[in-house]
């Protein structure tokens, strides 16, 4: 097997201060006919080896979209980045020519889709799907590239991996699919992997084995993982720190622990308390009110503000910026104090 | 899968029978009297016309005729024209030409359609695709009749590039009436390429592909013309029937001997089994053009499977 790539960033090793991957003040905008819709409006986070990142959000939040920026894979038009960066060990992607950036792609970040059915093409078998990766950036023979296929099948534990790897994917089930997708993103051993929503589309059990084995490879390679998730279910025993979205914002960095222990951001809040939990049986479930925002027309001041609990006058006016609030945290609500305090009690 | 062919092969039966039918009764009622078409302005010596209208079961009743018919066609035999030719021997040479024709159309219909749609598809919403997307409507729009006759006085005999008419030069012959048949069927194949590869390229496993790290000319060459492919091969395996059967005016105004020529004079002629000759082989080639489509289905997509 030969090496193709001759890439101009530098190799993997001791990172300095620089962290893995670095979002820096990210804006994405889609340009449509009824206007600029600002899905990503100056988002900042940091991964690093071996840690995992929960991004948390619902539909329209620009959790996806911001993924998307970070692998290249946003069509423009009708998107375009008109601020921010992201660095990748300390190089800004945005601003790679394109031939540098494909030896990123793929290879060194990569990722996994929501629903690895219509995310793998219907007309080639998986083992070809997952080979493609050492074909194409590696240069291996067909042979060679079927082997290192069922290698992976194995270790993503399909069963009977060596006769299904001329199985096609509508052959496979939910979670056996997924596996696949998982086993196709981690071929060439990547430094980042982002899993947008990997177990959405799946039953509970499953989702579970999932979570389990993208936990396992993690801990098997120390790459950094970003979970985009919006469910606070999946996050809990996986992430190290977590980033909730809102609008195409953060409104809160914080801790895995902390975040669970006590919200800063009242949307969080009510993320937290929407978890159906068993002490609770029998009472109404409860729900934040009114709707996400429309992209298209955002709420003045704070775009939370027409569902928020706690607002105020100023809340309708006054943007509220990414307040420090601890060291490892942060929150986007004038009144974090109050939220913070009301939580614990 | 090979029951599946047999079992459409069986299939097939009826719609023979029923389309050899409809022909049958169509020719039978026509006006006129075939004996005295054969004749032209000619007096005929009226017990030679009893003689061949013995001879041709002229005076038994339709079903009794179309009785006899079938029996000689399902020993392969065709029949005799009433100038006593055999229709096989008529039908060989002319099915060569047409299937000359209609597989030079078909090809350039393959080649040009898919590759203009292609091209289009890749610059959707720009002026390259407005001006494919305009001409295409364009070429839909003139009749084959306007078609022919322009590109055989422009490019035949004004600029020379092509023979005017005729199957005198070969393959070459087959070249402009070969454009002119696949006229209309190479734009709707470059719009239904187009769409095709428009839609296959919003796909999710597109977005998989690319974040693959795929270069794009694998992206698309690959993952997305595979897929796209699908629908085009259905759209030309029922065009090769609509090419040989529709190769009427392009045979006529470029005087080439096929069967749509022969079609035409045998339906004045009132010559009932060449015209039904000819339309039952037309419609075994229709029904076996499309078990190819069905089959070449299961080939290109794997989540298709025949029982």
């Amino acid at each position: 097997m030969k090496k193709t790539s001759t890439s101009v960033l530098p190799a993997g090793g001791a990172l300095g201060d620089e962290p893995l991957l670095a979002v820096d003040d990210l804006h994405v905008e889609f340009v449509t006919r009824q206007g600029v819709v600002k899905a990503v409006n100056g988002v900042s986070y940091s991964l690093n080896p071996g840690e995992t990142l929960a991004v948390l959000g619902e539909s329209g939040s620009g959790k996806s979209v911001t993924a998307q920026a970070i692998m290249g894979i946003l069509d423009m038009p009708p998107a375009r980045i008109p601020r921010g960066e992201v660095r990748f060990r300390g190089t800004d992607l945005l601003r790679l020519p394109e031939d540098a950036r494909s030896q990123v792609r793929g290879q060194r970040v990569a990722m996994i889709f929501q629903d690895a059915l219509s995310a793998l093409n219907p007309v080639f078998t998986v083992g070809s799907q997952i080979g493609e990766m050492f074909r194409v950036h590696r240069g291996a023979s067909r042979r060679d590239a079927e082997k290192k296929a069922v290698e992976l099948m194995d270790r993503v534990r399909i069963p009977g991996a060596r006769q299904r790897v001329h199985d096609y994917p509508h052959q496979f089930s939910g979670g056996m699919r997924q596996r696949i997708m998982i086993a196709m993103s981690i071929a060439l051993d990547p430094e980042v992997l982002i899993a947008d929503e990997p177990t959405t589309a799946l039953d509970v059990t499953v989702q579970a084995q999932i979570m389990e084995l993208l936990a396992e490879l993690q801990r098997e390679s120390n790459m950094g993982l970003i979970l985009i998730t919006h469910d606070l279910g999946v996050v809990a025993d996986v992430a190290d720190k977590i980033a909730v979205m809102y609008g195409g914002r953060i409104v809160e960095n914080a801790l895995v622990h902390d975040i669970y222990r006590a919200p800063a951001h009242p949307y969080t809040k009510g993320l937290l308390d929407s978890i159906p939990r068993v002490d609770q049986k029998g009472q109404e479930l409860y729900a934040i009110k009114g709707m996400p925002p429309n992209l298209l027309a955002m709420p003045s001041g704070c775009a939370f503000h027409p569902r928020c609990p706690y607002r105020q006058d100023n809340c309708v006016t006054e943007a509220p910026p990414l307040y420090e609030i601890g060291p490892t945290r942060s929150s986007a609500c004038h009144y974090w104090r109050e939220v913070l305090d009301g939580s614990h009690g | 899968m090979s029951r599946y062919i047999i079992r459409r092969l069986i299939q097939a039966i009826p719609v023979l029978l029923g389309a050899t039918l409809l022909i049958y009764a169509i020719v039978f009622a026509l006006p006129g009297d075939p004996i005295a078409a054969l004749m032209g302005e000619k007096r005929m010596d009226p017990n030679l016309v009893d003689i061949m209208r013995e001879q041709y079961h002229l005076n038994d009743p339709f079903l009794v005729q179309y009785w006899y018919y079938l029996v000689g066609l399902f020993g392969g035999d065709f029949g005799k024209t009433f100038a006593g030719v055999p229709v096989t021997d008529i039908m060989a040479g002319k099915f060569q030409v047409t299937i000359n024709l209609a597989m030079t159309a078909l090809v350039m219909e393959a080649v040009i359609g898919v590759g203009l749609g292609l091209y289009a598809a890749l610059r959707h919403g720009r002026a390259q695709d407005s001006m494919v997307l305009a001409s295409t409507l364009v070429l839909i729009s003139i009749p084959t009749l306007v078609t022919g006759f322009v590109l055989q006085l422009l490019l035949g005999v004004k600029v020379g590039l092509f023979p005017v008419a005729g199957v005198t030069d070969g393959w070459r012959s087959y070249l402009l009436p070969g454009f002119v048949l696949a006229g209309t069927s190479i734009a709707y194949l470059t719009r239904l390429t187009r769409t095709s590869l428009v839609e296959t390229l919003r796909a999710d496993y597109i977005r998989t592909a690319v974040a693959k790290g795929l270069p794009r000319r694998r992206v698309v060459g690959r993952h997305a013309l595979r897929n796209a492919l699908i629908p085009l091969i259905t759209y030309l395996g029922a065009d090769l029937g609509t090419l040989m059967g529709g190769a009427v005016i392009t045979e006529t105004i470029f005087n080439l001997p096929g069967i749509g020529q022969q079609l035409f004079s045998s339906v004045y002629l009132r010559e009932q089994s060449v015209v039904v000759g000819i339309v039952t082989v037309l419609v075994l080639i229709y029904i076996l053009a499309n078990l190819i489509v069905d089959l070449l289905y299961a080939v290109l997509d794997p989540r298709i499977r025949y029982e």
